[in-house]
């Protein structure tokens, strides 16, 4: 199969989806002339043109305000904020307004939204521009949250999430979009929303890691392997709506589970998902869930600081061992 | 209800027409008695903000508005649907959390909306129908479509941020917009005067270098004459205008409001520019229409408004399980 890096993926999927139907278009800031801060929307403008690729004023809210009304009158925005911490100014819309629209109006209208944002830091931006915000979206209902962990997911889910009619906010990874990997080829291939992946089969102990810290958790899982201990990795891919049966299924075979999210610990993703196996998967639990997880300060800038502050490797694998030998 | 042809095509307004403002002014007049009424009653459930003493805007804007045009309202929103031809009873349904209702009573009074008829809901957010109008016109566009986007707004939106990130970026696409500012002098207790650096809205356009005017909120020709020439201006392609529309709410800022801050002479010089009231005057001194006329349409309206406060009545409340429809498509 061929090797594509995951900005690549993206943006191949961005120029198949927009070449399928003439009603995808694409606006944010620098998405246009300059292809995109992170490049993931190069060539776009010269393919499509500047009706369809919209360079913007900095204008958060108005952005995407914009992607909301564009797809009540039935086009298929998909909007880029630079960082996801950006869009606390749009909170209003994707919040109030994306959300809760198709409810308000008693089911009379879909809204075929795609929020594009990259998280979390690693690459010394800071508390600004570091931010792992999914559990706030999580947490309200009518957003779709999806996170990929490969090339071949980010191509798959990004161009389900464009066909998709929902608001759907599309997480990705700054220190992902260099990671090479296999893609299938094809303009239909599709990874669909709401299927877990299992990234790793392993009878011991189950990791379930989102986004960035899936790789971190499958060299993890090499290393415990070597010292006998097997883990399954299971990616979710879409946090919302959460494939939990697959996530069930690999506790009810391994009894222990660690939770690795690159959000705060504190009412994140880690959080829910283990209010969701107290209640799914108690008794089949042989020691306490494990957490992994940013720790719950603003993001420093130096690296020292900002490696003692993210999941690493070593966090997870400690994590499964306490686990293991609970 | 103005489907089809709109008078935008035909700027003479025929006697037909005028009457039709004054049926649809008395008709959201009406309304808003009849949901004051019904909230004494003990029928409605949550709040409502009344429209009464602003009616000329929503009439008059409205009827510029051709089939396949745009409109983004407020949470004051009941005159921009009833003005775009939304059906009474539903409305009315909507409002008391009925079955029935337009949205089938999750949305109520602040979110009445639709689709069909281009009405792309009330906003409970002051300022959060701004930027929907700007992506309505800019989807438009995409799609090949002539529509125009006939944004409301009150005065109290126009400081929010969202009214300057939208009114900038429908300025530099040039899209079809007619944002149209409702001034009605008084966000809930705070005087527009004692909260805005400009003593008019209408200069805020020269921010964005499009065309901004100042009309007589109470004159529905004048509310027309004005929207008619920012829709056909958006429609021609030369992008959007800003409208300011000075008019008055007489009732308190929504039902639950028990508070009055503002001066009763006020309220009480304003209620005697009912624009209704300065609307009929010219109706029978200009020899449009005769006093048994509009007596006879005031019946009618009155007929309507009883049929749609019982069909609403009637309506029976939601089945339960439909709380959890309609998240996601």
């Amino acid at each position: 199969m061929r090797t594509l890096s995951y900005l690549e993926a993206l943006n191949e999927a961005l120029k198949e989806e927009m070449h399928r139907d003439g009603l995808v278009f694409v606006m944010g800031e620098d998405v246009g002339k300059m292809g995109g801060l992170f490049k993931v929307t190069q060539g776009l403008l010269e393919a499509f043109g500047p009706q369809r690729v919209i360079d913007t004023p900095i204008s958060e809210a108005a952005i995407a305000g914009a992607g909301v009304g564009s797809a009540l009158v039935g086009a298929r925005p998909i909007i880029e904020f630079q960082f996801l911490d950006f869009i606390t100014i749009a909170m209003d819309q994707i919040v109030n307004h994306a959300a809760k629209l198709r409810y308000m109006t008693g089911g009379m209208v879909s809204l075929p939204l795609v929020v594009r944002a990259p998280v979390c830091g690693g690459i010394g931006l800071g508390a600004q521009h570091s931010q792992s915000l999914e559990a706030w979206f999580i947490h309200v209902p009518g957003i779709k949250v999806v996170m990929p962990s490969t090339p071949a997911d980010a191509k798959g889910l990004l161009k389900s999430a464009i066909r998709d009619n929902n608001p759907i906010l599309f997480l990705e990874h700054r220190l992902l979009y260099a990671q090479s990997g296999p893609v299938p080829e094809g303009t239909e291939y599709l990874v669909p929303l709401g299927v877990a992946d299992i990234k790793r089969s392993g009878t011991d102990i189950t990791v379930v890691a989102t986004g960035r810290t899936v790789p971190l958790a499958l060299t993890a899982a090499a290393s415990l392997a070597v010292q006998g201990i097997e883990v399954e990795v299971i990616d979710p891919r879409t946090l919302k709506p959460l494939d939990a049966a697959t996530i069930v299924r690999s506790v009810r075979k391994t009894n222990r589970l660690v939770i690795v999210n690159d959000g705060w610990r504190t009412c994140g993703f880690a959080a829910e998902l283990m209010a969701v196996i107290m209640e799914e998967s108690f008794f089949d639990l042989a020691a306490p869930i494990q957490r992994v997880c940013t720790a719950d300060v603003p993001m420093p800038v130096a690296t020292p600081l900002e490696k003692a502050v993210m999941v690493s490797e070593e966090d997870i694998a400690t994590a499964c061992r306490i686990a293991v030998a609970a | 209800m103005k489907r089809g042809k709109s008078i935008r095509d035909s700027p003479d307004l025929p006697r037909e027409t005028l009457l039709d403002w004054y049926r649809q002014m008395c008709q959201i007049r009406a309304f808003e008695l009849e949901i004051l009424a019904l909230q004494k009653a003990g029928l409605l459930p949550g709040t409502a903000h009344l429209y009464i003493g602003m009616e000329a805007i929503a009439v008059g804007a409205c009827a510029a508005m051709k089939s396949d045009d745009l409109l983004t309202s407020t949470h004051r929103g009941h005159g921009h649907a009833i003005a775009r031809g939304l059906d009474l009873g539903r409305m009315m349904a909507e409002v008391l959390g009925r079955s029935d209702g337009c949205c089938r009573g999750k949305g109520g009074s602040m979110h009445i909306a639709d689709i069909r008829l281009g009405m792309l809901g009330a906003d409970g957010i002051v300022g959060g129908g701004i930027p929907v109008a700007v992506g309505a016109g800019l989807g438009t566009r995409l799609k090949g479509g002539h529509s125009v986007v006939f944004c409301f707004f009150g005065e109290g939106a126009c400081n929010q941020g969202s009214f300057h990130e939208s009114l900038n970026m429908a300025a530099i696409y040039r899209l079809p917009v007619v944002f149209i500012c409702e001034n009605n002098l008084w966000a809930l207790s705070a005087a527009f005067l004692e909260t805005s650096a400009v003593g008019s809205v209408a200069d805020r356009a020269g921010s964005y270098k499009i065309p901004g005017e100042q009309v007589d909120g109470n004159d529905v020709e004048a509310v027309f004459t004005a929207a008619y020439k920012a829709a056909s201006r958006a429609q021609k392609g030369l992008g959007p205008s800003l409208l300011e529309c000075v008019s008055y709410r007489w009732e308190g800022h929504s039902i639950f409001t028990r508070v009055e801050i503002r001066p009763q002479q006020e309220i009480a010089k304003w209620k005697r520019k009912d624009p209704i009231e300065r609307f009929r005057g010219h109706l029978l001194r200009r020899g449009i229409a005769t006093s048994n006329l509009l007596q006879q349409i005031d019946l009618e309206v009155e007929a309507s408004l009883d049929r749609a406060a019982q069909f609403a009545k009637n309506s029976p409340p939601p089945d339960r399980g439909t709380a959890f429809e309609d998240v996601y498509s």
